[in-house]
């Protein structure tokens, strides 16, 4: 079996583009020229440059010492939180920013939840002088406001979205409706491995640059290039599709995907979609998600903004199913539990999504000698508010 | 027996066919909005399932779908609404709704309740076109089920030739690079994309939708093509005048006194 995308834009029976024959252009002249605009030396020479030179990469990985003490293993962080803007999404925004500039686009539209995505989008537009519109719902708007003033700052305009249960659904459904309208000059900067296809492979393509340093960095100071788990959390997927992409058909290293439980899985306030969700269309995918049984789709909730997605994107969908990941659902508190610890432990203040992947250790025992790298995705900078409301700092 | 929707292409008349959300503005509406528009002199209808997120829909239409999921409505409660509908209404009739619902109900399980009510097709902007080819084209026409396709400004030539080679009813001409209600007339683009696929000849009728509001609108497309298909103006209609009013909006719009 294979864990990659066939030529179809499938993985396994997850995947496809969903999509009105209004977007069939866009998209359709995205699937033609991805590979071939990724695969030109000028374009690898120029994003690994700014990867290097201005995102600050490779990000160390990190031998968790204290940590690793206290679970008895030996946990290595792929420190994503070190990245320029505080997290793994501007691996991806710097390839689409090139990708939109070669296909000669003059507009950028994002959506975001938390406001990372928007923020890291805001970033490179600003770096290329290309407009930027970033679709953000209502209710996240009012619940992320440095991040709407970052993007601000940036010169980004943040459109609230107003339709629906005005979250990042939502918003993601405008960018949708704006990319309809404007067909011809403008390029939608998705924020994770969701979409029609190509956006799931192309992201992950993007994100997979966390693999391939931690094959070389593992090879440095553990002798080999295979680490025994890989542990990501999984909103729609990028920080897991680009921590797993060059260990997908390398059954010997083991996939462990993190979900948000919320208040718990059972408690209907939950964003665990490997649980919850039946196959279904989301955002022009076949994949899991989290809706009636009547095809609606239902709103999710976790304390993290980045896991409040109502599905996952289809190649995690495909791992599910497959077998090839462990998916465990970790619950607000766990997280909060779990992040703390690791401030108190190893001097980091991890985003809230991150901390989600670090309370796997409360929840999965592992052998003494095992190899666990695990990606730390984000910075906990932005959610300060959450954890001073949670721990009454 | 012939397909109602192909019968009624074959009358010598320009079309009109009016779009409305089932459930709105209130949940037993649907059979009331039906039969008004049949006596008013419609030719065809088409009967939205509302989904929680209309990807291809404007304000108008995504508030009138989350009002009517509000309201109750499903597939099921439409089903059982239209269950008796061929007693009363015999022009053509059509569901248009986003696919995840149908995939839920089960697409043969949807297309057999279609086909016992007497749905004539289905308008499905989600279901791209190879999807349908390679895995539904076999049940939709066992039921006898019209699929309608959509091409837009930005559809190649090859791709409608396409589109059309595997099209049985009429074509759905998206007016605009728009979602639905967006627009506020048509200007010359649009004029010539409306002469542009005239001229081409195609082997289906097509009726053109997307911002089609008012008898100027209604008159610029259906000189280019078959019919036209009025739909957030409707809605915005329905809102303000309840489903009694319909007689005048239609009368506005063939402007007939
Ligand atoms: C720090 C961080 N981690 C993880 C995620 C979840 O996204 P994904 O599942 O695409 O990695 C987000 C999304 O906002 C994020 O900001």
């Amino acid at each position: 079996m294979s864990y990659n995308i066939n030529e179809k834009g499938y993985y396994g029976e997850f995947g496809g583009a969903y999509i009105p024959e209004m977007l069939y252009p866009n998209v359709e002249e995205l699937r033609q020229n991805y590979l071939k605009v990724m695969a030109e030396p000028k374009f690898q020479k120029e994003f690994k440059q700014l990867l290097k030179d201005y995102v600050g990469r490779p990000s160390p990985l990190y031998f968790a010492k204290r940590l690793s003490k206290k679970y008895n293993t030996k946990i290595y962080l792929k420190r994503e939180d070190l990245n320029h803007t505080g997290a793994h999404k501007i691996n991806n925004t710097i390839g689409q920013i090139l990708m939109a500039q070669r296909l000669g686009k003059k507009r950028i539209i994002a959506e975001t939840g938390a406001g990372q995505h928007g923020v890291a989008t805001a970033t490179v537009c600003a770096l290329m002088g290309l407009e930027c519109i970033v679709y953000m719902g209502e209710i996240d708007i009012a619940r992320q406001a440095p991040n709407v003033a970052r993007m601000k700052m940036l010169g980004a305009t943040v459109v609230p979205a107003l339709s629906g249960s005005r979250t990042l659904k939502d918003a993601t459904n405008e960018a949708i409706r704006d990319w309809i309208n404007n067909p011809v000059d403008t390029h939608y900067i998705i924020g994770s491995v969701v979409g029609p296809h190509p956006y799931p492979d192309m992201v992950a393509r993007f994100q997979a640059v966390i693999s391939e340093e931690i094959q070389w960095q593992l090879q440095e100071q553990e002798g080999k290039t295979k680490p025994d788990y890989v542990i990501a959390c999984v909103g729609g997927g990028s920080n897991a599709a680009g921590a797993y992409y060059h260990y997908l058909e390398d059954t010997d290293v083991k996939l462990i995907a993190i979900e948000a439980a919320g208040l718990g899985v059972d408690s209907g306030e939950s964003a665990a979609t490997s649980v919850l969700g039946k196959e279904g269309i989301i955002h022009g995918s076949k994949t899991l998600l989290m809706q009636t049984k009547d095809g609606q789709i239902t709103e999710p909730y976790s304390i993290s903004a980045g896991l409040d997605y109502p599905g996952v994107g289809p190649m995690h969908a495909h791992l599910y199913k497959s077998g090839r990941a462990q998916f465990i659902s970790i619950t607000d508190n766990e997280a909060m539990k779990a992040g703390l610890e690791l401030c108190k432990l190893e001097g980091i203040i991890p985003a809230i999504e991150s901390s989600h992947a670090l309370a796997v250790f409360e929840q999965k025992k592992f052998k003494p000698n095992d190899v666990v790298v695990l990606s730390l995705s984000g910075r906990g900078d932005k959610d300060l508010e959450t954890y001073i409301n949670y721990f009454k700092l | 027996m012939m397909n109602r929707i192909n019968q009624k292409l074959q009358e010598d008349k320009k079309l009109l066919s009016i779009y409305f959300t089932a459930g709105y503005p209130n949940l037993h509406d649907t059979e009331t909005i039906l039969q008004n528009l049949e006596a008013s002199g419609v030719d065809m209808i088409e009967i939205g399932l509302p989904f929680s997120d209309p990807l291809a829909d404007g304000p108008t239409i995504q508030a009138s779908s989350t009002q009517a999921l509000k309201n109750g409505m499903t597939t099921e409660v439409l089903f059982n609404q239209l269950k008796d509908v061929r007693k009363s209404v015999s022009i053509p009739l059509i569901i248009m709704g986003y696919f995840n619902p149908m995939l839920q109900y089960g697409i043969d399980a949807f297309c057999k309740k279609c086909a016992e009510i007497g749905i004539d097709g289905l308008i499905i902007p989600d279901l791209p076109v190879d999807v349908y080819n390679e895995q539904y084209k076999t049940t939709f026409e066992k039921f006898g089920l019209i699929n309608v396709f959509l091409i837009t400004p930005q559809t190649s030539v090859e791709r409608i030739h396409f589109i059309d080679s595997i099209s049985n009813g009429f074509i759905y001409m998206v007016s605009s690079a728009s979602v639905t209600g967006s627009q506020s007339g048509f200007g010359e683009e649009q004029s010539n994309y409306f002469k542009r696929i005239s001229n081409m000849n195609l082997k289906n009728p097509q009726i053109i939708g997307f911002g089609i509001s008012n008898n100027e609108t209604f008159t610029q497309a259906t000189t280019y093509a078959k019919g036209a298909i009025i739909g957030s103006a409707f809605i915005k209609h329905l809102s303000k005048e309840g489903v009694k009013e319909t007689d005048s909006f239609v009368k506005s719009i063939l402007n007939k006194t």
